[in-house]
């Protein structure tokens, strides 16, 4: 990952909001965290599509579904129910372990990054990751969640949360 | 943002796209320039279910791009008035036109048997339906969910049997639960062998300015979701309206005969929310989620065996089904509403045709032999929806006038002073005064949301309005409304868009407008539609007010003759019509 667009997502980190941080956070011997997108609620959707459009805009300024890194899917139409497909975070990352270039790389701690200029858009990593929540955008380029939590706030029924997780090894 | 046409000839079996940078640019989008292309693309005189008769769809700037904007405009001859057909509807079409890249759909022609038309991005095909005719409107989503692309941002459209049988008031189902309900366009549909229309695409949009651009966005997704401004919806809905009206004096019960329901406390929103509310869903791009969806459970044996029916209510459906024919129970009108649902019938259209017959009957106007010896009575649920499906059937000819609206059925057999229609279509479900008949009657489309006139009946009641003013109100709303409906945003977030917040969203997309620039567009807007009117034979001077209305007394008090008359002189008046 370029330093540019790591600034960008640690800016985008910092500004935002509904951090569910575990009760002892102020204490010193808290184990370091990183965050994670969770669907806390699904049941609660009603179909807006602001959390996919707050993706696109927030994170590729642009106006798009299919730039979203967060999907949320009609099982048999809107008479159905809603399912919204974010990443896991998992823990042994099965994208990251099918990239065959390294493009995307899983850090110390857990987070996977993504080295755009590694990615030949061989489409490995959406054919490993079993919920559907990486894809290729129209770029041929995977579209991935760094969990920086922008479609929290644009969630009006609270469907998504971001919680705190230890990063591996601590 | 390219501003392009999509141009279908079901005929010919083509399709073609056109760039109309200029027709976009003079005339914004939505009910703007799909006033201008029927224009361009009916002929005087032509037949509404004719193969020369168009289908225009059109979106506008603000489709996809900010919350709330989440209508396609439907513009059309109407086959039951005759001359201006327009409806809106909300789903996901918006979205999905937006992100094929159309901006406009004009289909024209008539297929040689029944097709539905595909459109991917680009690409638009048009596919045989002929196993899928005669199919209801919620199973045919289901049959072309299963064949089409796009889940999750393709949108739906379809008729149901109504619409291919030409009932001049079918509707077009969008998605499920949302309609182009009004005048007609599921006939027009029919008439072109058309059964369905489903879109997709994943095209983008490119903001000019991403900042300026997500300033704007937050503003208005604040004002929607953390201000008051669009709780009403996001509650108990728009059937809240039932218990308020009521009480006022303003809600039309058994065919207007009264203007309060004994037992309206019955049907309220209140009592669909604690009893039959399941769940509520959003069009795309909104955060409201006033889509009200009820659970109707009805046993089938004795042995605990149930059939589950998901149905849609708002406030209008609860007048037109529900008091308008003395219907006591929700469960009884969300069945009526299913009924209608399925068939692809509108149901304000078709609970007003239904409470004329039934006074019609009770007066002996019509007798057994018409009705098939189906109870045409208020509170008759069952009878009811036997109706409903004789009028799509027409089997005799008293159902097949049915089918052609209370208007038609009045003319030929009595009963016109009780005639519930303004302008041909049959009214919405207040009673509040005389702004509430004026607006209906010299609105483009002789709906209640071209002007709420109600709204300013209700604001009269509080404060007293000379009738000047009312007609001041009637066309200031009027115009504005013509902007609004070219963005194409919902009239539910009226309070989201004030002018202010219009002019900076447009200049987010880089359309730069004044305050003169969009109130010189509604008004052109609204003369356009007035011309098309005209031209097809609307008169205002001759409309037939139904004298029901003078006898019922509303929420204002009892209306006469005379303050409607003086109204619609100002009104003349002040449109330069002397």
């Amino acid at each position: 990952m370029g330093d540019k667009q790591a600034g960008a997502i640690e800016k985008v980190q910092a500004r935002a909001v509904a951090v569910h941080v575990a009760e002892d956070s102020t204490l010193a011997a808290r184990p370091k965290m990183r965050r994670r997108l969770k669907v806390a609620h699904p049941e609660r959707c009603i179909g807006c599509l602001g959390c996919m459009f707050a993706c696109s805009r927030i994170r590729s300024g642009t106006v798009s579904l299919d730039s979203s890194a967060i999907k949320v899917r009609t099982q048999g139409g809107i008479e159905g129910d809603y399912r919204v497909v974010v990443c896991r975070a998992c823990r042994d990352p099965p994208c990251a372990r099918a990239c065959p270039t390294g493009a995307l790389e899983k850090k110390a701690g857990g987070m996977v990054v993504f080295h755009k200029d590694l990615c030949t858009g061989c489409g490995s990593c959406e054919k490993a990751c079993l919920v559907g929540a990486i894809a290729l955008g129209k770029e041929k380029m995977p579209i991935k969640c760094i969990h920086c939590g922008s479609c929290v706030e644009f969630c009006p029924h609270g469907v998504l949360e971001i919680e705190e997780i230890a990063l591996e090894g601590e | 943002m390219l501003r392009k046409v999509l141009y279908i000839d079901l005929t010919r079996q083509e399709s073609w796209i056109e760039e109309r940078q200029e027709l976009f640019e003079s005339w914004m989008g939505g009910t703007g320039v799909g006033i201008r292309l029927l224009q361009e693309e009916c002929p005087p005189g032509t037949d509404p279910l004719s193969p020369e008769a168009p289908i225009i769809l059109s979106i506008g700037p603000l489709n996809g791009v900010f919350p709330v904007a989440t209508k396609t405009a439907a513009t059309f001859k109407s086959p039951l008035t005759g001359n201006l057909g327009e409806s809106y509807a909300g789903g996901r079409l918006s979205l999905a036109l937006r992100f094929a890249g159309h901006e406009a759909v004009v289909i024209k022609g008539r297929a040689e048997r029944p097709s539905y038309i595909s459109i991917n991005d680009q690409e638009v095909r048009i596919k045989d339906a002929t196993s899928i005719w005669g199919v209801d409107a919620q199973t045919t989503g289901i049959i072309l969910r299963d064949r089409e692309p796009g889940v999750g941002r393709r949108s739906i459209i379809r008729i149901g049997p109504a619409g291919e049988a030409g009932v001049r008031f079918a509707c077009v189902m969008v998605d499920t639960y949302r309609h182009f309900g009004r005048l007609g366009l599921g006939a027009v549909f029919g008439s072109k062998n058309l059964k369905a229309l489903a879109v997709s695409g994943t095209e983008h949009v490119d903001v000019p300015d991403i900042k300026r651009y997500k300033a704007v966005y937050n503003r208005l997704y604040r004002a929607a979701v953390h201000t008051e401004v669009m709780e009403k919806y996001h509650d108990i809905g728009t059937s809240v309206n039932i218990s308020v009206l009521n009480w006022l004096r303003g809600l039309p019960t058994k065919n207007f005969l009264l203007s309060s329901f004994p037992e309206g406390e019955n049907i309220a929103g209140e009592v669909f929310a604690e009893k039959h509310l399941i769940r509520r869903f959003s069009c795309a791009g909104c955060p409201i989620g006033c889509v009200h969806i009820a659970a109707l459970k009805t046993a089938f044996s004795e042995h605990h065996e149930f059939e589950v029916r998901r149905v849609s209510y708002d406030y209008e459906p609860i007048y037109s089904l529900g008091s308008n024919l003395g219907v006591k129970t929700a469960e009884g009108i969300l069945q009526l509403i299913d009924a209608c649902e399925r068939l692809g019938l509108d149901v304000m259209s078709a609970g007003v045709v239904l409470s004329w017959a039934t006074e019609a009957l009770e007066k002996k106007l019509i007798a057994e032999k018409e009705t098939m010896g189906v109870p045409l009575q208020w509170n008759e649920v069952e009878g009811y929806a036997k109706a409903l499906n004789l009028m799509v059937r027409a089997p005799n000819e008293f159902y097949a006038s049915l089918a052609r609206g209370a208007e038609y059925a009045a003319a030929k057999y009595g009963g016109q002073e009780y005639a519930m229609t303004l302008g041909g279509n049959e009214v919405s479900g207040y009673h509040t005064g005389p702004a509430s008949i004026v607006g209906q009657l010299v609105g483009s489309r002789h709906s209640h949301l071209d002007n709420a006139g109600y709204g300013i009946d209700q604001k009269a009641i509080k404060k007293p309005m000379d009738l000047e003013t009312m007609v001041e109100e009637i066309i200031k709303e009027d115009n504005s409304r013509g902007v609004f409906n070219s963005l194409v945003a919902c009239l539910f977030a009226r309070g989201v868009y004030s002018e202010d917040n219009i002019i900076d969203s447009l200049g987010a997309v880089g359309i730069e407008k004044s305050k003169d620039d969009l109130e010189s567009l509604g008004e052109r807007i609204f003369q356009e539609k007035y011309k098309f009117k005209v031209q097809e034979g609307f008169d205002l001077s001759a409309a037939r007010v139904p004298r029901r209305f003078y006898e019922t007394v509303s929420a204002s008090g009892m209306v006469t003759v005379e303050r409607v008359q003086e109204m619609l002189d100002i009104y003349r008046k002040k449109r330069g019509w002397s």
